[in-house]
């Protein structure tokens, strides 16, 4: 077939083939490009250099030490004091934060004056630096002249030493995050709120049921998808949390969590052994093994999610049949 | 010809496509101005990376250079915090990247750019004009086969900053001489004097000292010997030096005679302010901090005496980087604001004392006072420690590390509560891990 068409029309036929074959391509290209360039090299790399014994002051002297930095982790009591520090830290934050998103979404659904101006203030916490952030907290949660210390002194209470305690410094990093996360989760809840059609609230209501009610059986089964997306990006900010300790401890405390650890999270600790100790193979399994950690979060939620998408949920059947009415 | 130009268009996008694509690749591997001086209005820039106050940006020094050489303009970086600072040094080492033409040395961290990183500096040893510098100042920053990688700019001498309207109330003297006899010759006696103390004050809110790991420090510093030995080899574990300061500051943080806090960190800053504690020990570089901190409300009140024994805490560098495109300016730089008479005008700006031996005899030095600290004869009281600092000073490669980890080690005790053999323990875990 291709002997009868001359060639100039054989030439174009390989262009057009070209053109329809390989502009996909090349139209995601950039992405995969910056993909591997910035994500897979990196990972690729970082677990390369955690086989061997590298220091930051001489990248180019490596001594192989096969997965004897991985094994070191985990007997070193540093890591697993860093990881139950990163579960609490993030159990701390997340469960209030979302919980307290969601009342807020919930009170922004209603229709209010101001509504706009609400929904922008709800954000601005979120475009806040950490930086800021945690130095603004780290003054607020001060000893001597802190102003929580100050006001906890009205009712009597002697002046807490936030930074040295374990579970005070916990829960004040935690307040960081609650303080930094929560509108924008508010956002997103509210988002997915008003997308619930407006005649489900109306036939509940001509049932009787109260404003609980309607956001027990109602709202929150209609946006239960969006809750599982924010508890999945709030557990892999929780798992990555550096900035709000590093700065809260200042100095040499932020950077091991405080002088007994006692909210160092692997985050911190990575960069402790990488900047601090400057070895960068130990440092590197520690990144490894927070990228395992999240992969096992992420099946485990897949797993979650499908064990709770078998039993059957009231909100469901109504959703289901909407495009059928609004066709 | 509607389907030819359909065609060219789509071959034209696929085409821009992937060159865009390829330009968006290759844009992150440029930015690299290796090689070529940066001028700005026709002037060559020379950069400064700085930490803590130095003296050069918070003096018109820099911009008495600049004047006295028109085709020069100086850049300063300056980080609040020295840990933060390294940290990005050693990062920037690493990289090859993003390094000042001139940077600063903190001497915990000398040993360690001595041993790891001489290459990257250049040789300052035959520097016209730089032989006034105190022999062991030197000699922290030179190399085995004789490099010499930084210039001297301060040193730090110790001695006793304390609050004479609170030894007042505490029924102790507040004149500089009697208080410096009460502790007169062991670093014992001033803990022993921070008991009489705590009896008498009338504030329980008011400690003695500020944190257990100034004396600590004061107490290793004024030994040749501190981590580390000659060969490199660590120490620490069975050196009295080390022990002695151990059981001391911890002995002093048991006792309830410290405020519990951490120097330079939120809370110290205010409790300077504010009266919280009665002593630190000061290096003469503190005294700047002491008195932009404590503000003028408490000008007169702080005065210094001093410390039972001579010790340098501290004191800093200034390095040139092999690879700065304009090393030649940058070396005549480093040379001026380290020579004998911009170290004794730094020190009577601001209290910095000179590491040139040239500039401890000039008269603004040896007859230096502080209107701050209450006329104290400064230069009289750290001058006289800086002759019984020790001629030699080991360092060690982790020096600025272990420190660190000692600090938070008397905080176990002090803050956590920990006894001293468990925090101990704990501390040598630490040191352990960070040196193996």
């Amino acid at each position: 077939m291709a002997t009868s068409i001359d060639p100039r029309q054989s030439r174009r036929t390989i262009l057009h083939r070209l053109d329809l074959g390989a502009v996909p391509y090349a139209f995601i290209a950039p992405f995969f490009l910056i993909f591997g360039a910035f994500g897979l090299y990196p990972l690729l790399y970082t677990f390369w250099i955690s086989l061997h014994r590298v220091e930051l002051s001489s990248l180019d002297t490596m001594e192989w030490r096969g997965l004897a930095n991985f094994t070191e982790l985990f007997e070193d009591d540093r890591f697993w004091n860093a990881l139950s520090n990163t579960f609490t830290i993030g159990v701390l934050s997340t469960v209030p934060q979302l919980l307290m998103a969601l009342g807020l979404a919930h009170l922004l659904n209603y229709r209010l004056r101001g509504s706009v101006f609400f929904r922008v203030a709800v954000l601005t916490p979120y475009a806040t630096s950490v930086a800021a952030a945690a130095l603004v907290f780290t003054m607020l949660f001060e000893r001597d002249f802190g102003m929580i210390n100050w006001v906890l002194g009205f009712f009597g209470v002697d002046n807490l030493d936030w930074e040295s305690q374990k579970w005070p410094a916990q829960f004040a990093i935690s307040t960081i995050v609650i303080w930094r996360w929560t509108g924008y989760n508010a956002l997103l809840y509210l988002a997915a709120m008003q997308a619930i059609p407006r005649d489900l609230y109306e036939a509940a209501a001509i049932d009787g049921a109260s404003r609980w009610q309607q956001f027990r059986t109602v709202t929150v089964p209609g946006i239960s998808a969006t809750i599982v997306f924010t508890i999945v990006l709030s557990t892999i900010g929780a798992t990555q949390l550096f900035g709000e300790p590093l700065i809260f401890g200042q100095g040499p405390n932020g950077i091991s969590g405080g002088a007994d650890n006692q909210y160092q999270t692997l985050g911190l600790l990575l960069y402790e052994e990488g900047w601090k100790n400057y070895q960068m193979g130990r440092a590197s399994a520690i990144a490894w093994a927070m990228f395992l950690i999240l992969i096992l979060v992420f099946v485990l939620q897949r797993v979650l999610a499908r064990v709770l998408s078998r039993t059957p949920r009231p909100a469901k059947a109504p959703r289901r049949a909407r495009p059928s009415r609004t066709s | 010809m509607g389907t030819a130009r359909k065609r060219f268009g789509s071959t034209f996008v696929s085409a821009t496509a992937l060159a865009v694509s390829l330009v968006l690749v290759a844009g992150c591997g440029s930015g690299d101005d290796g090689g070529k001086a940066r001028t700005k209005d026709g002037k060559t820039v020379i950069s400064l990376g700085l930490f803590g106050v130095m003296g050069y940006k918070e003096t018109d020094l820099l911009d008495r250079y600049m004047k006295e050489n028109p085709d020069v303009t100086i850049e300063t970086d300056v980080a609040g915090d020295e840990q933060t600072y390294y940290t990005a040094l050693q990062t920037h080492l690493a990289a090859g990247s993003g390094l000042k033409d001139i940077q600063g040395i903190e001497i915990g961290r000398a040993k360690e750019l001595v041993d790891t990183q001489a290459d990257k500096f250049a040789d300052l040893g035959k520097t016209p004009g730089t032989d006034h510098f105190l022999p062991w100042k030197s000699s922290q920053v030179t190399t085995g086969d004789g490099k010499v990688i930084g210039l001297g700019t301060d040193i730090g001498p110790m001695a006793v900053c304390y609050r004479k309207d609170l030894f007042e109330q505490a029924g102790l003297p507040t004149d500089r001489a009697e208080v410096a006899k009460l502790w007169e010759g062991d670093w014992a006696k001033y803990v022993d004097v921070g008991r009489t103390f705590k009896q008498g004050t009338k504030n329980p809110k008011v400690a003695y000292m500020d944190t257990s790991t100034g004396l600590f420090n004061a107490m290793i510093y004024g030994e040749d010997k501190q981590f580390y030995d000659e060969d490199g080899k660590l120490i620490y574990q069975d050196n009295p030096v080390v022990k002695d300061a151990w059981k001391l500051a911890s002995d002093a943080a048991t006792s309830g005679l410290t405020a519990k806090l951490r120097q330079f960190q939120p809370g110290w800053d205010p409790g300077l302010a504010n009266g919280t504690f009665a002593t630190a020990v000061c290096p003469a570089w503190m005294l700047a901090h002491i008195s932009e901190k404590a503000g003028p409300a408490n000008k007169g009140k702080w005065d210094v005496a001093k410390a039972p024994k001579g010790a340098n805490w501290g004191g800093s560098f200034l390095g040139v980087m092999e690879d700065s495109p304009v090393k030649k300016q940058a070396e005549k730089l480093v040379a001026w604001l380290t020579a004998p008479e911009q170290q004794a005008y730094i020190f009577e700006k601001l209290g910095n004392f000179p590491s040139s031996k040239t500039a401890l005899d000039m008269p603004a030095v040896a007859n230096g006072t502080s209107p701050y600290f209450s006329d104290a004869p400064i230069g009289q009281i750290f001058g006289a420690a800086a002759k019984e600092i020790p001629a030699k000073q080991v360092l060690g490669r982790k020096d600025g590390t272990i420190k660190d980890t000692f600090s938070l080690g008397l905080q176990l005790i002090e803050a956590q509560g920990k006894s001293p053999d468990a925090a101990w323990k704990t501390t040598d875990e630490r040191i352990q891990k960070l040196t193996r």
